[in-house]
Formats: structure tokens, C-alpha cells, sequence
């Protein structure tokens, strides 16, 4: 039964994976590639939770949660960048 | 066996989530829309993995270090999300063409990057706060 599930979840995580990759690649701003690589680090933190069940190696737990943190720092310098350096789009 | 189902029902509905937030990041309008499905439904799909996590081992040091990635997500995602989305309408990101509101249209100045106080509030006269 878990197995399943465990499939299941693999499936619906990379088809996530692959849509937010598409939104990364055509962007059109640099915000929305922001946004959309933060969706692809929650998606990766995802993943590693899944992969811990199946693997049954809890300290893999660890790379989830320093993936999250650094995720939120990378958001955080992108926008700050945008904000002080970045380019107008509407200019 | 139900501890089983429980974990198997967290990380399908958690991977659902998850794909709906990617839905909406590839089929949304403009950023603030896209940025609304990512950090809500993103963090929910993330946390209930983690609860399956948490459920499936069932021991203090996983349901320790499940508890504190949820409490990091739900902690840093509006912050990310604020911060993205200020960044992204001082850029000058165009909105949805329906969007009926845009009460900071107007309001922000380009040159000294601060936002003044709308006339119509009783704001002190210093509240032209620091954009």
C-alpha cells in the first residue's frame, strides 16, 4: 500500500517539477524565475521527504531542512537585488 | 496498518498540493497570482509530507527535525513571498489587465524609492513610511 503511495508521490512531485521548470525557463521577469525556483526548492523538500520514506534513512531529513532555510536566504537576495540594482521592465 | 495508510494518504494529498501550486506557477496570470498559488499550497504539500514523514518513522529525533522543517516553511515562506512581490512591483511588473485594485498606483516614488501616504487617511504627517 505504501508502495503505491510512494509511487504515486514520485509521479505528482516530478510533473510539479517539470511545470515549474517550464515557468523558470520562460519566465518573462526575473521575479517570476524567483518565484518559480523557490517552488522548485519546496518541491525538492518534498522529494527528499518522500525519498526518506522510501529509503527509510531519517537523516537525509537534514538536507530538507537546509534546503528550506537556504532557499528562503536565496529568495531573500534575489529580491533585494531586484529592488536596489535590477533592471525596470516597464522602462 | 492505519499508521500506513495514514503516511501513504499525507504524501499523495502532500504531492497533490504540490502540484496544483506548480499548476498555478505555469498557468497564473501575472507574478502576484503565480506568487499566491506557490507559497500557500506549496508550504501545505511540503508540510504534509513532513507529517508523513513524521508518522511513518515515529520517533522523537524524525518528529523532532519534521516539526522544525515545517516551522522553517511556514516561518520564511510569506516572508519570501513578501519580499518577492515588493521587489517585483517596484520593478514595474505589469499586473493582470482585470485586476480592479492597485490602492499603491500612484503612490510610489521612483526617484527616492518611497511610498507617500494616501491624502484621504488621518496618518500622522511623518507616516510617509520608507518604501
Amino acid at each position: 500500500m505504501l508502495h503505491y503511495a510512494i509511487i504515486v508521490s514520485y509521479l505528482l512531485l516530478s510533473l510539479a517539477l517539470v511545470l515549474g521548470f517550464i515557468r523558470l525557463v520562460r519566465g518573462p521577469s526575473l521575479a517570476d524565475r524567483v518565484v518559480a525556483l523557490e517552488l522548485l526548492a519546496s518541491l525538492t523538500v518534498g522529494f527528499i521527504g518522500v525519498s526518506v520514506i522510501y529509503s527509510g534513512r531519517a537523516p537525509f531529513l537534514d538536507v530538507a531542512m537546509v534546503l528550506a532555510l537556504t532557499a528562503f536566504l536565496a529568495a531573500v537576495a534575489f529580491a533585494r537585488y531586484l529592488e536596489k540594482g535590477g533592471q525596470r521592465s516597464d522602462h | 496498518m492505519i499508521i500506513e495508510w495514514l503516511t501513504g494518504f499525507t504524501i499523495v494529498v502532500g504531492s497533490g498540493f504540490m502540484l496544483v501550486a506548480a499548476l498555478g506557477v505555469l498557468r497564473m496570470p501575472d507574478l502576484l497570482t503565480r506568487m499566491h498559488a506557490t507559497t500557500k499550497a506549496g508550504v501545505l504539500g511540503a508540510g504534509l509530507i513532513m507529517i508523513g514523514v513524521a508518522l511513518h518513522f515515529a520517533s522523537g529525533p524524525v518528529l523532532a527535525k519534521a516539526v522544525a522543517i515545517i516551522a522553517f516553511l511556514i516561518l520564511t515562506a510569506p516572508v519570501a513571498a513578501h519580499v518577492i512581490g515588493r521587489a517585483g512591483y517596484f520593478m514595474g511588473l505589469s499586473l493582470w489587465e482585470k485586476t480592479t485594485v492597485d490602492e499603491l498606483k500612484g503612490r510610489y516614488d521612483e526617484a527616492t524609492h518611497t511610498l507617500t501616504s494616501p491624502p484621504d487617511t488621518d496618518t500622522p504627517p511623518d507616516g510617509q513610511g520608507r518604501a
